[in-house]
C-alpha cells in the first residue's frame, strides 16, 4: 500500500492521470456530439419515409376508397420489418392494422405524435416484453376514419445503444490501459529512481566503489546517472588521494615521530653529557623533518587550492631557470655530476617567482639525490626553450630513471620508488611539483633521458608552460 | 630551519652586545615564556604582552629595538597593531611571526609594514639571528661604500675585494654573499637568511646548497697562514668577524 501511496506521490503519475482525465471528458463529450447528432439524422430519415408511406396510403384511398385503403395497407403491414398501420374509428378504436396495443388518445390529434409512443404488437401482449417505441404520423380521414403510420424506434434506439456502449467499453479500455501504463511507466521510474536512492545510500554508507545503475538506454535517467557517476568518480580519486595521504600521514610522520620519541626516552636515560647530546640532536633532526614535511603538504594543499593564483606576474622564466643552477651548480660538481645549463634567454611567463624556483630547485635536488651513484654519465641538464605554443623547462638526468608504469605514482603524495627510504625527502616533491604547474596552467611530464639506454635510461622532467 | 636550535644561545657573544630591548607579542604563554627566556640567555631584554592591545599599549609606551609580533593575536591582529603602531609614527623594526607561512601571507605581512617575516615552527637560533640583524639596522653601515673585516675589505661601488690589498677575483653571486656576510659582520646569519638576500628565495633549500657556496667562498678569501674570518656558527649559521 505504502508502494501505491509512493506511486501517486510521483509526478509522473499524477500528470499522467490528469492528461487522461481531460482526455476521457473529452472524449465522452465528443461521442456524445457525434451520436445525437446521427440519432437526429435518422429520426429525420425516418420521418421523410414514413411521409412517403402516408402519400401513398393517402393516393391508394383517393383512388379506391376505403376498401383500397385497407388492401394496401394490408399488404404493406404484412411484409416482413413492416412499418405501424393502423385504422382506427372516429372514436379512435383500433378497426385494423398490424398492432396490438398503443397508448391511449394516440388518434386524438392529426399530425406527428409529439413524443415516441409506448405500443404493442401481436404475440407480445404479456407484462413480460417490454413494449415498444415508435414515432408515427396520424391523418383524419373525410369520412372521418383515422390511419396512422408509424416507424419502431428500435433502430436509432439500438444504434444509441452501441455507441454508448462502444464509449464505455472504449473509456474503460482507455482508462484501464492508462492504468496499466500508469503502473508500468510510473512503477518503472519509481523503481529506477528506488535503485538509484539505494545506490546512493550504498554509497554514503562509504562504498565509493558502488555506482548509480545505467540501463543504457541514453534517457533522462541515464544521463543524471552518468553525470552523478562522473562526479563519483571525482570525488572517488579524491578521497583515494585522501586516505592514501593519511596513511602515508601515519606512515611518514609517525615514522619520525616514533623515532623521535625513541630518541627522547634515550636523552633521558644517557648518563653521558655526550650521548645525552647526541640523542637531543636527533630529536631536532628528526623535528626538522616532521616539520619539513607539514610545510610541504600544507603547501601542496595551498597550491592545489589555488590561493596563489593572485600572485601570478610577469617573470623572467630564464632568469629564474640560470639562478636555480647557479644555486645548485656548487652542490652538484661537489656530488660529482656536470650541471649543463642550455637555457634560451629572455622567455617570460605569468607565474610565482618562489613557486616555480622551488619546483625547479627540487627537481635539481632529486637529480642530484637519485641520480647518484650508478649515473654512467654524470650529467643533469637543465634546459628551457620554447615548445610549441608555450614553453619546456626541463631536469635530465641519466640514472636509473623511472619506469613507464610508475610514473603516475610518484606524482602521488608520499609516493617514493626508494622504499627502503634510505635517502631524505619528503615524498612530496614531485606532487608540489605536479600542483605548481596545475596552477599556472601547464603540465608536468616525466620520461626517459635517453630510452636506448637500458641499464641508465635517466629521468627527464619536463615543466611545460603555456606561452 | 635549522636544528639544534639552542645550541647557538650567546653565539654572537652577548657580552659585547649592549644590552638590547625587545618586545615579544605571542598570545601562547609557553611559548612566549619560552622566548623571554632565551632571549635573556642571549644577553636580550625581553618584554611580552599576550595580546593584541596590551603589545600595542606597550610598544606606544615604551621603546625598544625590535618587536617580535605573532599574526593571529587575540583582541588584535598583528598586522594592526603594526599597522597602528606605524600609523603612530613608532618606526622599531618588527619581526612578524606566523604560522602561514606561505609566499603570499610573507607578501602581505611585509606590505603591512613587518621588517622580516619567520613562518612558525622556527628555530630559536634562526629568531636570534633575525632579530639581532634587525636590532642593529640602526647603526648598519648601509651607506657604508667600503665594508672591512680584518684586513679583507670589500668596496661596493667598484665591486672588489681584497684581502691583505691583494685583490680576489669573485664571482657576482660570491661577491653579493660576502657582502651580506660583511654588512652584518659579528652577527650570526642563518642559511634561510642568505638565501633570502642573496638569491631572493624564501623556501627550505633542504640540502646544503649554502654550505657548499660558503665553503667556496672560503676557498676565495681566506689564506693560509691569515686568521680564519668566516665562522661556522654550528647549528646556526655562519658569521665574519675579526679574531674569535
Amino acid at each position: 500500500m505504502a508502494r501505491f501511496r509512493l506511486l501517486f506521490l510521483s509526478t509522473a503519475v499524477r500528470l499522467s492521470a490528469l492528461f487522461i482525465l481531460i482526455f476521457a471528458l473529452a472524449a465522452g463529450a465528443l461521442v456524445l456530439y457525434v451520436t445525437a447528432m446521427s440519432e437526429r439524422l435518422l429520426i429525420a430519415e425516418i420521418r421523410e419515409s414514413l411521409n412517403q408511406e402516408v402519400a401513398a396510403v393517402q393516393r391508394a384511398y383517393e383512388r379506391g376508397g376505403i376498401g383500397q385503403l385497407a388492401r394496401v395497407m394490408d399488404i404493406r403491414a404484412r411484409q416482413p420489418g413492416a412499418n405501424l398501420y393502423i385504422i382506427a374509428g372516429p372514436a379512435g378504436d383500433m378497426l385494423a392494422g398490424n398492432v396490438a396495443s398503443v397508448a391511449p388518445g394516440l388518434f386524438d390529434k392529426e399530425g406527428w405524435t409529439a413524443e415516441p409512443f409506448p405500443y404493442r404488437r401481436y404475440q407480445e401482449e404479456n407484462a413480460k416484453h417490454p413494449p415498444r417505441v415508435a414515432i408515427a404520423r396520424v391523418v383524419f380521414l373525410d369520412n372521418g376514419m383515422r390511419i396512422l403510420v408509424g416507424r419502431d424506434l428500435a433502430e436509432p434506439g439500438a444504434l444509441r445503444f452501441l455507441v454508448r456502449r462502444a464509449i464505455f467499453v472504449t473509456v474503460g479500455a482507455m482508462g484501464l490501459g492508462a492504468l496499466l501504463l500508469w503502473l508500468f511507466i510510473g512503477r518503472n521510474a519509481l523503481k529506477r529512481i528506488d535503485r538509484i536512492s539505494d545506490a546512493s545510500k550504498k554509497i554514503m554508507a562509504g562504498d565509493l566503489a558502488q555506482r548509480l545503475p545505467v540501463s543504457g538506454s541514453g534517457d533522462e535517467f541515464d544521463r543524471l546517472s552518468l553525470s552523478l557517476n562522473e562526479m563519483l568518480e571525482r570525488i572517488g580519486k579524491l578521497s583515494e588521494g585522501l586516505r592514501q595521504v593519511s596513511d602515508n600521514i601515519a606512515h611518514d610522520l609517525k615514522t619520525p615521530l616514533t623515532r623521535l620519541k625513541n630518541r627522547a626516552t634515550e636523552a633521558l636515560a644517557a648518563e653521558e653529557p655526550d650521548a645525552r647530546r647526541q640523542s637531543l640532536e636527533g630529536i631536532l633532526t628528526e623535528a626538522d623533518q616532521i616539520i619539513r614535511t607539514f610545510d610541504a603538504l600544507l603547501m601542496i594543499s595551498r597550491v592545489e587550492a589555488g590561493s596563489q593564483a593572485a600572485t601570478l606576474s610577469d617573470l623572467d622564466l630564464s632568469a629564474i631557470a640560470a639562478d636555480c643552477v647557479e644555486l645548485y651548480e656548487p652542490v652538484a660538481e661537489e656530488a660529482g655530476f656536470r650541471l649543463d645549463a642550455r637555457i634560451a634567454p629572455g622567455i617570460g611567463i605569468k607565474g610565482n617567482r618562489e613557486l616555480i624556483g622551488q619546483t625547479l630547485a627540487n627537481l635539481i635536488d632529486n637529480a642530484i639525490k637519485y641520480a647518484d651513484g650508478d649515473a654512467t654519465e654524470r650529467l643533469i641538464r637543465v634546459s628551457l626553450a620554447p615548445d610549441g605554443e608555450g614553453v619546456a623547462l626541463s631536469v635530465a638526468d641519466h640514472g636509473r630513471g623511472i619506469p613507464e608504469d610508475r610514473r603516475a605514482d610518484v606524482l602521488k603524495r608520499f609516493v617514493r620508488l626508494d622504499e627502503s627510504r634510505t635517502k631524505p625527502g619528503t615524498g612530496l616533491g614531485l606532487s608540489l611539483a605536479e600542483a605548481v604547474m596545475e596552477l599556472h596552467g601547464g603540465a608536468i611530464a616525466l620520461s626517459h633521458t635517453d630510452a636506448s639506454d637500458k641499464e641508465h635510461p635517466g629521468l627527464t622532467v619536463t615543466l611545460r608552460f603555456r606561452g | 630551519m635549522t636544528s639544534e636550535a639552542m645550541d647557538c644561545v650567546g653565539a654572537t657573544g652577548g657580552a659585547k652586545v649592549a644590552a638590547m630591548k625587545i618586545l615579544v607579542i605571542e598570545d601562547d604563554l609557553e611559548a612566549a615564556a619560552y622566548l623571554v627566556k632565551a632571549f635573556r640567555e642571549a644577553g636580550i631584554v625581553a618584554d611580552h604582552a599576550s595580546d593584541g592591545e596590551a603589545g600595542l599599549f606597550m610598544g606606544l609606551e615604551n621603546s625598544y629595538d625590535v618587536m617580535v609580533i605573532d599574526r593571529m593575536l587575540p583582541r588584535r591582529d598583528g598586522l594592526s597593531v603594526i599597522a597602528e603602531l606605524r600609523r603612530k609614527s613608532v618606526h622599531t623594526p618588527v619581526l612578524i611571526l606566523s604560522a602561514l607561512g606561505q609566499v603570499d601571507d610573507r607578501v602581505t605581512g611585509l606590505r603591512a609594514g613587518g621588517d622580516d617575516y619567520l613562518p612558525k615552527p622556527y628555530a630559536f637560533s634562526e629568531l636570534l639571528a633575525r632579530v639581532e640583524v634587525l636590532g642593529r639596522r640602526k647603526g648598519a653601515p648601509e651607506q657604508d661604500m667600503v665594508y672591512r673585516v680584518g684586513d679583507l675589505e670589500l668596496d661596493r661601488l667598484s665591486h672588489t675585494v681584497r684581502r691583505g690589498g691583494k685583490e680576489l677575483l669573485l664571482q657576482p653571486r660570491e661577491f653579493r654573499l660576502l657582502e651580506y656576510l660583511m654588512k652584518n659582520a659579528g652577527q650570526v646569519v642563518t642559511r634561510t637568511m642568505l638565501l633570502e638576500h642573496v638569491w631572493d628565495y624564501h623556501f627550505d633549500p633542504q640540502t646544503n646548497v649554502i654550505d657548499v657556496h660558503i665553503s667556496r667562498l672560503r676557498g676565495k678569501i681566506e689564506k693560509p697562514g691569515s686568521p680564519a674570518l668566516l665562522k661556522t656558527i654550528r647549528g646556526a649559521g655562519y658569521m665574519i668577524k675579526d679574531g674569535d
